[in-house]
């Protein structure tokens, strides 16, 4: 029987405010242990939270960037449960009354775009972190991370393959950096994902047992978790055998999903309104004024990238994949007025360079105006495509305008066209038996010749001068 | 008379005439501790080095002329409100050790105001109960009679009060525990508005409920201690931002013209009779002074008590889930793993009400019953409010007992919880509603038991509270009898 996986995906991103969500702690990552804290996010007695309205605002920002429904009074929800790294033995979230509902998202599949639709987008405060030590019976609590604003991004169950899974997820990270209100960090656990996924016979429209995943740590490892837990569930159910509902950790040394609790065990998490906050509420004139600070998105960019700079859909998609990159090539492209040579030296050469370091665009040692002025040289004939590749490579090492390279190298084009003649007769003379060769036809040999006039130039001469010499020269006489 | 019989308008007529100093008011109340705590038990912690410090600094100030609202005057604070540096015990052996390091707000505001704490008074185990008995460390006997529960939840800073341990007292007051142990311990105890006083640092019990208020000996010194204390919070997102009157300012403008409410739904069977008549003894005084007394209805008072008892622990529990052994406190020893250490930790650390209260408001809040119980008693409370909106049409105030008897014995009620509860009956509609409350002393049973008034206003009209009650504490003119210790 063909089955259709169902998937859903909760996201949770840490946003970047310089403060956490309910007290004056940093939230940067890297810190010693337990240095962040304060008495309200280690959950001492009697202490109490006030909400950082920063984090409000960048759920907005989210909210708009997938089209979701922003409710005008939202509160926040204690999650009740017991664990060492949840001081208080709640956490703070929402639950009936979120930010925003009812949004969406489009992913480009081959067979085109598809709607990803988004139930909710809420707001809560992240945990801290257990440290265990094999060689101790106890474990230790880093409580750093107590606090640190997260938003929770939850989709409907929309996606058919682990490819659209990943498609969405690709999406919504793309989405969450462009707003710059998260740094999309999946290794340090900026931006996780959970995902329910269950299988259903094509055809059918009731939802099979889902099981819910948690534990991937990347891209990859999202896509690989859910093509394994489809598998698996389409043996159990081939099998004759039912999937139970429960939560999986994905194990990615073994690549496979393991249980870790079952439905019987699951939480009640006793959720109610939380005392201490009062509603949030926000008005018309607060969601206009992030709407009027919302950069372009990434989907709008690629398509005005495409109609203004006529680049192909491939470019557009790559130049645009981060917020940095586009206006890195679009500097580059309004200062040299070639746009499609922009983007070929952008995505050939510098995305090279920087993927062979593993640096970010925003590190590029080259400056768009010193690429730029590199693209008009070569316009202007000042210099071959060929010297400029070793040029470029120069730029990226020192960081010098190609015009200081060039006058240190001595690197100029040679444009005299008495001084070439001079030199193309030289050859001529030198390579009589190829020279009655081509004019007795054999055309191939006019290669031989600019070569040979490229290593006595060592490569500066003009090659459409040197072509247009040599043509003049051969037939001449 | 002794100067830790004196009030805190008292003994600021001494000390700015330089009579005397705060050392001496310190020494006089230390004494007086020193005399009859052994008997009463009002504290957990005594603070007496740290006091001394704090009076030859008051001291310092009085003769540099730099005197403040509280400058010198010895308070007590219950074990409730976090004070940094010192034990600060909630009444329960879970933080038999914590050491806060921060202060209250309160506490903040009344060391701003130079006010010397005295110690930490006793209490019941997170301000769960109405006798003080289910506190860890004791039992708080009531001054008026030893064999007596002093009320509660804050039966050690009611007592310290009418026992002459301290001048002032804090209290916290989440379903009638300021004024119920006032009553009993004829002092007066005020609860002022939902948002009033900062909640920051005093450890919770209910948040949509609790509220710090002071004890005192007479009407003037609340009104002084509520200049002090009240005010806006940044640190709490529910401290409303609103300007403070002098609370002075009311204790002298009579209530001409006043109408009083009577609830008629709060004279019910039960009631002790010496406190009905107690009652309209203090509605004749009120007419007496240019008031008129008009029935009023409350009609959803009869819900009140079950709606406290969903509520309350319900917010009880979540906001008792912190105490687990990991990070401060007591720990169960021996424990195998995680849910061991939580088990052990939480069956030793928590007293038998406590765990009975966590116990209703986990299952008050399970999936399934949240409905019917805790989202139902919400919808309740909103009735509740609006029966007080509706009562303010009728009347400026409202009057009725505090308690509906006067202080019972020592271990009467304690293996009835039933019987317990019933013992903030008139309270606890303040506090669902979010208003404030007073009681002021108004007679004595044949016995010699204090009986208290209670009198209610709209949410932010404390100023209306001590006019009322400061009129009639004049009239009643009860301050000249004092316990027998």
């Amino acid at each position: 029987m063909a089955y259709e996986p169902v998937i859903g995906l909760e996201i949770h991103a840490q946003l970047l405010t310089k403060s956490k969500i309910f007290c004056s702690c940093s939230t940067l990552f890297g810190a010693e242990p337990n240095t962040h804290t304060c008495a309200i996010c280690l959950g001492m007695p009697g202490v109490l939270p006030v909400l950082n309205r920063t984090v409000v605002e960048y759920t907005i920002k989210m909210a708009l960037a997938t089209n979701c429904a922003i409710n005008e009074s939202c509160n926040f929800a204690r999650k009740n449960y017991f664990y060492p790294d949840l001081p208080k033995g709640y956490q703070i979230s929402q639950y009936a009354q979120p930010l925003s509902e009812h949004g969406y998202v489009d992913i480009e599949q081959n067979e085109g775009k598809k709607r990803i639709g988004i139930t909710r987008i809420h707001m809560e405060e992240d945990a801290g972190k257990m440290i265990h030590d094999e060689h101790l019976p106890s474990s230790y609590i880093d409580l750093n991370r107590t606090g640190v604003p997260l938003i929770e991004i939850v989709s409907e169950p929309d996606m058919r393959s682990s490819e659209e899974a990943s498609a969405y997820l690709k999406r919504l990270h793309e989405i969450l950096v462009y707003l710059e209100i998260c740094d999309g960090n999946m290794e340090e656990g900026s931006f996780r994902c959970d995902a329910n996924v269950s299988i259903r016979p094509r055809g059918e429209n009731a939802f099979g047992t889902r099981t819910e995943l948690k534990n991937m740590n990347s891209f990859r490892n999202v896509q690989r978790a859910l093509d394994y837990e489809i598998k698996r569930q389409q043996y159990i159910l081939e099998s004759g055998q039912a999937v139970i509902q429960e939560t999986r950790l994905w194990d990615d040394s073994q690549g496979v999903t393991l249980s870790m609790r079952g439905k019987e065990e699951a939480h009640d998490y006793r959720y109610f309104p939380d005392p201490d906050l009062v509603p949030i509420v926000i008005d018309e004139s607060w969601v206009a004024e992030v709407r009027k600070n919302l950069p372009e998105l990434p989907l709008a960019k690629r398509e005005r990238f495409m109609r203004d700079y006529q680049l192909p859909s491939y470019d557009a998609g790559v130049l645009t994949s981060s917020r940095v990159l586009a206006d890195y090539f679009e500097d580059v492209a309004n200062l040299s007025g070639k746009p499609k040579a922009a983007s070929n030296w952008v995505m050939g050469d510098i995305l090279r360079f920087l993927n062979e370091e593993k640096r970010d665009i925003k590190d590029c040692p080259i400056l768009p105006q010193s690429l730029a002025e590199m693209i008009q040289l070569i316009e202007n004939g000042t210099i071959s495509g060929k010297m400029a590749k070793d040029i470029i490579e120069e730029m990226y090492r020192t960081g010098k305008p190609p015009t200081t390279i060039i006058e240190e190298k001595g690197m100029v084009q040679i444009t005299d066209e008495a001084a070439l003649a001079k030199t193309i007769a030289e050859i001529l003379a030198a390579n009589t038996a190829q020279v009655e060769q081509y004019r007795g036809g054999k055309e191939k040999v006019f290669g031989y010749f600019v070569g040979q006039v490229m290593k006595a130039t060592k490569g500066k001469a003009n090659p459409q001068l040197i072509n247009d010499l040599l043509k003049k020269m051969l037939t001449a006489s | 008379m002794e100067l830790h019989q004196l009030t805190i308008h008292e003994l600021q007529k001494l000390i700015r005439s330089k009579e005397v100093n705060s050392s001496d008011i310190v020494k006089s109340v230390f004494k007086r501790i020193d005399a009859v705590e052994g008997s009463v038990h009002a504290y957990i912690t005594l603070m007496k080095e740290h006091a001394f410090e704090e009076a030859a600094k008051a001291d310092r100030c009085i003769r540099e002329g730099n005197i403040r609202a509280l400058t010198g005057i010895p308070v007590a604070l219950k074990d409730i409100v976090c004070t940094k540096g010192f034990l600060t015990t909630c009444g329960s052996r879970i933080l038999h050790n914590f050491i806060p390091p921060y202060d209250a707000t309160v506490v903040e505001k009344l060391k701003e105001a130079g006010a010397v704490f005295t110690g930490k008074t006793n209490m019941d185990e997170f301000a769960m109960g109405s006798s003080t008995e289910t506190s860890y460390f004791g039992i708080t006997k009531n001054p008026w009679a030893l064999d007596r529960i002093p009320g509660g939840s804050s039966g050690g800073s009611a007592a310290a009060v009418a026992a002459d341990l301290c001048i002032a007292s804090i209290g916290s007051d989440t379903g009638g525990s300021i004024r119920q142990p006032a009553a009993l311990c004829g002092v007066v105890g005020m609860k002022p508005t939902y948002g009033r006083v900062s909640r920051y640092g005093l450890i919770a019990f209910a948040s949509s409920l609790d509220q710090i208020g002071p004890f005192t000996k007479d009407v003037e010194d609340c009104a002084i201690m509520m200049n002090v204390i009240a005010g806006h919070d940044p640190r709490e997102s529910t401290s409303v931002p609103l300007d403070v009157p002098d609370y002075t300012a009311f204790l002298s403008r009579g209530i001409d013209g006043f109408k009083v409410g009577i609830p008629k739904e709060y004279f019910i069977e039960g009631i002790d009779p010496e406190i009905t008549e107690a009652m309209r003894g203090a509605m004749k005084a009120i007419e007496g002074l240019g008031a008129t007394c008009v029935e009023i209805s409350l009609p959803h008072t009869e819900y009140c008590l079950a709606v406290y008892y969903i509520i309350a622990p319900a917010e009880a529990s979540s906001n008792l889930a912190r105490y687990d052994g990991v990070k401060y406190g007591f720990r169960a020893d021996d424990c195998k793993d995680l849910l061991d250490m939580y088990k052990k930790t939480r069956s030793a650390g928590f007293g038998a009400e406590v765990k009975r209260r966590i116990m209703i408001g986990t299952y008050a809040l399970s999936s399934g019953y949240y409905d019917a119980y805790y989202k139902k008693a919400s919808q309740v409370r909103a009735l509740i409010k609006r029966d007080f909106e509706e009562a303010w049409k009728h009347c400026d105030v409202i009057l009725t007992p505090t308690t509906p008897t006067p202080a019972f014995k020592i271990g009467e009620k304690i293996d009835d919880p039933l019987q317990m509860y019933l013992s903030d009956i008139f309270t606890i509609s303040t506090n669902l509603a979010g208003i404030p409350g007073i009681s002021v002393p108004c007679g004595f049973t044949r016995q010699g038991l204090p009986i208290g008034a209670q009198f209610l206003a709209g949410h932010f009209e404390e100023g209306k509270l001590i006019q009322i009650a400061a009129a009639f504490e004049k009239q009643a003119n009860l301050k000249q009898r004092r316990p027998n210790l």
